[in-house]
């Protein structure tokens, strides 16, 4: 009996050990025949799935394996700064002027825009409706420091494109970020997590948010928060395209991002942005950057221009 | 920069918790599988094989997963929800409990089963009670129910899953050391990371060194 | 004292025990021989209360303690047993000794003393602090006879309790159990040693593949043998 049972998962071990020295197998032929595409993002942009769209349509377009990470707007960057990655999308432009200034990235091309939105309880405890963004989050400090069981603020806390943007319009209203933050604020909670976590939290606590529309729209089924202030130029959320270049990392795939930059600028492209999303929720989750330069504060070679030819050799003039 | 980040208060605040709610939740799961594992183990009855099988399946219990239906059964929207127990460090405790709970329980038995029948045929024969004879079998089995605590702790203290679910990370409320990992990686800060990561494996470190001191004291 | 009255024992699906009676009074010392696994051990362990009869009723003091748990818990704490290889406890030769002490309740003042004077008996006086697992298989012997004996109990069984000692240790051993008969401690003794038990036995029973072919007095046995059965063995051992 116990002689069987070992023959038995002794038979297992040696079919499981096949089977996956084959797919590893598979799996460098497939490499040594492909080029592969490192992309890393945001996960406000990763979690709507439009670009997993974008990579099938991509994939057919050229022989090329594209392979996405996601993460906070810091980790983002950051694995690129380690030449982890081949093109970064995020939206902070402020850190993506730094990320280029600093030799990882060849330039920067805007290729899709939407708004930050402050979220909340539909009953809006706080009573914020139709008031600017700042006005709003003034309003909502005031009455959470009467009142913290009442009315909560949820902040991402984790330097991400989305925090960044708190902090601004925290700025905008007067107020001095540390002194907002402290942990004595039991109505200002910082969760430290990704956006869809945190919404969850929001959600969890009957409180407000800052968030991005698109990751709002993709999690909206599970919340009972509803958009609250959905205008303000200070709202805006830009995303761009930044390749990484081969002047910090020679290997780097430079060609083949400027080819995935030019399908995110080109007609298709932007056509499949505006369009992305209006199944779900009636309206797109995205604008496209096309025609919209000037709004959303894209100038010259930033806006959603196709990269020369030449492009990856310039650079490493 | 990690001598400086040994005095931080907030580091040392994580860390805190961090122990706090691992030590807490090694003690309730103790106080829970100890006599669990003895029932189990010193009953025989239809099914027993099945039991401590399922319990063994559940060692590999995913910490997200627990964390998930932890955190279903504690949202406002779940059974649970009036409690107000997502989101705070009780919660974390009682996600981590559950989670290594299935490890201490199976450890403990496979302790108890450890000793000899020597033991409880001498403990017997010497006029001990039915209860008496158990509680010198565990005596016994001491030095194996210490690493079935030991391991049990060492996982809560390392787990992500339960803690990111359930205790969400707040700053100044629910971070603990593995979440905080997370975040500042998350943020691009690999220093700070790693940092974090030492002290976590120096705490793992202490712990089983003493461990070991006292299961050196014991003569088994 | 102790009286086995038609025991059956099965293990494993052989019959160890056939039909066996025999019984010891107060201050009898009886001894059990037969050869290797004739059903000595498994005696020992029916007449101690560990593993039930199949068939067939024990008596302690005149009560039957075949099924009652109650009265079986009873009469075990007024018996000791010492195993052929006795098991240590992984603690000190004093909480060893103590055991059956403090599953009493005895006030450990009393404890303290009773432990010395056991140690003293079997010649191990100074061991109390040494731990129970770094003893010779001698001390370890006598470690258990000191912890079957400090709880003063009225009928003690012994399965081949000097097999591991040297001739010196057994002896005083020997004259422990002796001395033990002689204040009025029952002793039922298995032991292959049949001088032993001509030098210790009021009266000794033969078990020979699980029944007790005869029971009598050491002379009745050794000289006047009933059976082939005994005499085959009788002559074997004692180098007629």
């Amino acid at each position: 009996m116990k002689g069987r049972y070992l023959g038995i998962s002794g038979l297992a071990l040696i079919l499981v050990l096949l089977c996956t020295s084959a797919a590893a197998a598979d799996d460098e032929a497939e490499e040594g025949q492909k080029e592969l595409l490192r992309i890393s993002t945001t996960t406000s942009l990763y979690d709507t799935l439009l670009l997993d769209e974008m990579e099938e349509i991509f994939e057919g377009m050229y022989d090329v394996d594209v392979r996405t990470v996601s993460g906070g707007t810091g980790i983002a960057i950051e694995r690129a700064v380690r030449g982890d990655a081949d093109l970064i999308l995020v939206h902070d432009v402020v850190r993506e002027r730094k990320f280029i200034d600093d030799g990882y990235g060849l330039s920067r091309t805007c290729f899709a825009y939407n708004y930050f939105i402050i979220v909340g309880p539909e009953d809006d405890p706080a009573g914020i409706t139709g008031m600017s963004p700042s006005e709003a989050m003034k309003t909502i400090m005031d009455e959470g420091t009467e009142n913290p069981d009442l009315v909560k603020f949820v902040s991402r806390g984790d330097d991400s494109g989305t925090h960044a943007r708190e902090k601004i319009l925290w700025d905008r209203a007067g107020l001095d970020y540390e002194e907002v933050a402290t942990s004595d604020n039991t109505w200002y909670v910082e969760a430290g997590q990704g956006m869809g976590p945190t919404l969850r939290m929001t959600n969890e606590m009957v409180g407000y948010t800052l968030c991005d529309t698109s990751t709002f729209a993709a999690y909206r089924s599970e919340l009972d928060l509803v958009p609250l202030i959905e205008e303000g130029d200070v709202l805006l959320n830009v995303y761009a395209a930044i390749p990484v270049s081969p002047a910090a990392y020679p290997d780097t795939n430079c060609e083949m991002a400027r080819n995935f930059v030019n399908y995110l600028v080109s007609d298709e492209g932007q056509d499949l942005i505006a369009e992305y999303g209006t199944e779900t929720i009636g309206k797109p989750l995205f604008n496209p950057a096309r025609g919209n330069c000037d709004l959303i504060g894209c100038t010259g070679d930033e806006c959603a221009l196709q990269l020369a030819d030449d492009y990856c050799s310039l650079a490493e003039a | 920069m990690e001598l400086i980040l040994a005095l931080d208060p907030t580091v040392v605040e994580i860390t805190a918790r961090s122990l706090a709610i691992a030590v807490t939740s090694t003690v309730i799961a103790a106080i829970l599988t100890v006599p669990l594992g003895g029932l189990i183990h010193f009953h025989n009855f239809k099914g027993k094989r099945a039991v401590v099988n399922l319990i063994q399946t559940l060692y590999s219990l995913p910490t997200v997963t627990v964390g998930l239906v932890v955190f279903l059964l504690l949202s406002r929207s779940g059974p649970f929800g009036s409690l107000g127990l997502l989101f705070t460090p009780g919660g974390m405790v009682i996600g981590q409990t559950i989670l290594i709970s299935p490890i201490m329980t199976g450890l403990t038995i496979a302790a108890l089963s450890g000793v000899g029948p020597a033991v409880r045929d001498t403990a017997v024969s010497l006029g001990a009670s039915k209860f008496q004879a158990i509680f010198t079998i565990m005596i016994e089995a001491r030095a194996a129910m210490l690493a079935a605590v030991l391991l049990g702790f060492g996982r809560a203290l390392s787990e992500v899953g339960v803690a990111m679910m359930i205790g969400g990370n707040i700053r100044g409320y629910t971070r603990v050391l593995t979440t905080a990992i997370a975040l500042e990686t998350s943020r691009g800060d690999i220093e700070f990371s790693m940092a974090l990561g030492i002290i976590l494996i120096s705490i793992s470190l202490i712990v089983n060194l003493l461990v070991n001191r006292v299961q050196g004291n014991w003569w088994a | 004292m102790i009286e086995a009255r038609g025991v059956w024992a099965r293990r494993g699906g052989a019959e160890i025990l056939k039909d066996v009676s025999l019984k010891a009074d107060r201050g009898e010392i009886l001894s059990i021989i037969g050869p290797t696994g004739s059903g000595k051990t498994t005696l020992i362990r029916v007449l101690n209360l560990l593993d039930p009869p199949n068939a067939g009723r024990v008596f302690f003091d005149g009560v039957d303690v075949t099924e009652d748990e109650k009265e079986r818990f009873i009469a075990r704490r007024r018996m000791s047993l010492v195993f052929q290889k006795p098991a240590m406890f992984s603690v000190s030769v004093e909480k060893n000794v103590s055991y059956g002490l403090r599953i009493r309740g005895i006030s450990s003042h009393a404890i303290r003393d009773r432990v010395r004077s056991a140690l003293r008996d079997v010649g191990l006086s100074g061991y109390e602090k040494r731990r129970a697992f770094s003893l010779s298989g001698g001390e370890a012997q006598r470690v258990a006879l000191a912890r079957a004996l400090v709880t003063e109990p009225e009928l003690l069984l012994l399965d081949e309790a000097t097999a591991n000692l040297d001739p010196r240790t057994a002896e005083t051993i020997e004259d422990l159990i002796r001395g033990a008969g002689e204040d009025g401690l029952s002793v039922v003794m298995a032991t292959h040693d049949l001088n032993q038990a001509r030098r210790l036995a009021n009266r000794v029973g033969v078990l020979v593949g699980g029944e007790l072919v005869q029971l009598g007095s050491p002379e009745e046995i050794f000289e006047r043998p009933r059976s082939e059965d005994v005499a085959r063995f009788v002559r074997a051992r004692s180098g007629w």
